[in-house]
């Protein structure tokens, strides 16, 4: 389903990052751990089609995403990827289900699951709250249902634990773990903290050892 | 959820940062609204009550002042002249028609004008109710003095002296209503009608009761042997060589001036043009200020949404679509601060009116709406649509990696 191949990129020449080939099928977990500055960020860029590679190939299904352009990649990335950041960033002057109706919105999608979405994710009650009156934990759910709110092929989490204690971040992997199940998609977790090996038995270790 | 929903939530997620800028554009829109209603109406107007009469003929004076006086009656007269220069004149080969008028009374500010049936029949007048006038004191008032000094048939009332409300009265001979015009939209609407004995009689001293019960004149001059005064008259040509000949002569006898209601009007235009030119230069500096406003109001949200921009990218926006969301948030406010400037615009056009029931604004009206008014709709959207180019610009530049990596 996923498959990156001989995959090169380098801001300058003393930062040059050498990227480990990944292979992940449909309902798969992969967890990619290293240091900040090992790259990582810059690997979920590429998978996420936010950055070009310099060398090789991104292929997620049947497309090559490395090669997509413009227009197309946009629209590729909102039906297929989800991505959840390290913090929420919901759009504040939207409501959470209008967060999710304009990820439907700019892929063309109806979103008739948001709603049941927002009930698996224990937010139904806040769907027509503004971002400002959530809680951190609250906020980061929102940013998951909105990543899920087209049904991706393929899940990319940007340090979601990073703000969380040890009980919040566990359930927020659980969560990503059981959404990227159900939707039968594959989820890669980018993340320098150690407490996500733990739940997530694939590895990739970027920047030699932790 | 469509671009202009997420454009419109954008915008009301600063109340007060869009509300000033729909307000400033809709301050500098409003005053053009206001002059293009007023110059509009003007000229329409003006046009219309000088519809039929080639040349204005009076004491000597300011020659504007005589077609404000006596086509308009705005303006105080010139002064009156002898009725025998004016019988005279009305031998002329040249004249077709002439009207002669009679003016210096008031009643609450409404003029009375002395004149014949012509008059009514220049502006082709019908009647509300009742009919013209036949004997002296009969008067026929203008739809909109009867409606505002609530008389009807059969009243009567005491005229003052002189053009202003505020004048003392004649104590001498009350006037008596014998009709009512309908409405018509022009100087008609304002004015009291009578006959020019009417005028007379009440100036004069001692009361000649057989004088009072004879018909007057209905077209014409009046038949007397005293030596009587009119205060001006209303010519029409007979043919094209009178318009060249006509003025010149008239205006080379001593006592007499003509003045043609197209040129002294053009004149009068030229005039205010000076003002109007002023003002639209101000409206206009104000809707750039507004423009400029919007501008900077866009480029500076952009700093703090640049997350927000990063983030739709990576929902599937293209950079296209987040170059419509910011175009569309210009738009969508130049767009309604047009609507707010144009209803600002026709409000104060009718406190305008409001407030000056008897001047020469009082016969406009602000609920008429004009095509030019959509050319301000249009140019408004253009000004958002211009305000908005560069911050869309930035927008459509995002490199959302950059900025989503960079916290």
């Amino acid at each position: 389903m996923l498959s990156v191949k001989n995959l090169k990129f380098q801001y300058d020449s003393s930062t040059k990052f050498e990227i480990p080939d990944i292979h992940l099928d449909a309902g798969e977990e992969l967890l990619i751990i290293g240091k900040s500055g090992s790259g990582k960020t810059t690997v979920l860029n590429i998978l996420g089609g936010l950055l070009k590679p310099q060398q090789g190939e991104v292929k997620l299904g049947d497309t090559i995403l490395s090669s997509l352009t413009g227009a197309k990649l946009d629209k590729f990335r909102g039906k297929n990827i989800g991505i959840v950041f390290q913090k929420p960033h919901i759009l504040s002057p939207l409501t959470v289900v209008e967060n999710l109706k304009l990820a439907n919105f700019f892929v063309g999608e109806k979103g008739a699951q948001n709603l049941d979405l927002l009930k698996e994710l224990g937010i139904f009650d806040k769907r027509k709250s503004k971002v400002t009156t959530l809680s951190e934990g609250e906020a980061q759910r929102v940013s998951i249902a909105r990543a899920l709110a087209n049904h991706p092929k393929l899940i990319l989490a940007d340090e979601p634990t990073a703000s969380l204690d040890d009980e919040n971040a566990a359930i927020v992997v659980k969560l990503l773990q059981d959404q990227a199940k159900k939707f039968n998609a594959a989820l890669i977790i980018v993340t320098h903290d150690q407490r996500v090996k733990d739940h997530i038995s694939k590895h990739i270790i970027m920047g030699g050892l932790v | 959820m469509n671009m202009i929903k997420l454009s419109w939530k954008y915008l009301i997620a600063k109340p007060l940062n869009t509300g000033l800028n729909i307000l400033l554009l809709a301050l500098g829109l409003a005053i053009i609204t206001v002059l293009i209603l007023i110059q509009d109406q003007f000229e329409n107007k003006m046009t219309k009550d000088a519809e039929g009469v080639d040349l204005v003929v009076g004491a000597k004076g300011s020659p504007l002042q005589l077609i404000l006086s006596s086509v308009y009656h705005i303006d105080y007269p010139t002064g009156n002249i002898d009725m025998k220069d004016a019988m005279a004149l009305s031998k002329n080969r040249l004249v077709k028609n002439i009207i002669p008028l009679g003016m210096g009374d008031n009643y609450q500010g409404y003029r009375i004008v002395g004149t014949n049936h012509d008059y009514l029949a220049l502006y082709d007048a019908g009647f509300e109710s009742g009919e013209a006038w036949r004997k002296p004191f009969d008067v026929v008032l203008g739809f909109e003095v009867a409606k505002k000094l609530g008389l009807g048939l059969g009243d009567t009332f005491i005229g003052s002296h002189g053009i202003g409300s505020s004048s003392h009265e004649h104590d001498e001979h009350p006037y008596k209503i014998t009709g009512v015009l309908s409405e018509k939209g022009n100087v008609l609407d304002k004015l009291i009608l009578t006959s020019i004995e009417s005028v007379w009689y009440s100036h004069d001293e001692g009361h000649d009761h057989d004088k009072f019960e004879a018909d007057v004149s209905i077209t014409g001059f009046p038949e007397t042997d005293e030596d009587r005064e009119v205060t001006s008259l209303l010519l029409q040509y007979r043919n094209p060589i009178a318009a060249v000949q006509l003025p010149r002569f008239i205006n080379s006898k001593s006592a007499l001036q003509a003045a043609s209601p197209s040129f002294e009007i053009s004149r009068l235009f030229e005039l205010l043009g000076v003002g109007v030119k002023l003002i639209q230069g101000l409206a206009v500096a104000i809707i750039i200020i507004a423009g400029l406003g919007i501008f900077i109001a866009l480029f500076n949200s952009l700093k703090e949404r640049k997350y927000d921009l990063a983030v739709m990218r990576t929902l599937g926006a293209s950079s296209g679509q987040l170059f419509i969301h910011i175009v569309l948030e210009g738009v969508i406010l130049t767009l309604l601060g047009a609507i707010v400037g144009i209803a600002i615009g026709h409000l104060f056009l009718a406190v305008l009116v409001m407030q000056n029931e008897q001047g020469a604004i009082s016969g406009l009206s602000a609920a008429v709406f004009l095509q030019e008014e959509l050319w301000i709709v249009g140019y408004a959207v253009i000004v958002g649509f211009v305000a908005s180019l560069i911050p869309a610009w930035t927008a459509y530049q995002t490199d959302i990696a950059k900025q989503l990596t960079k916290s």
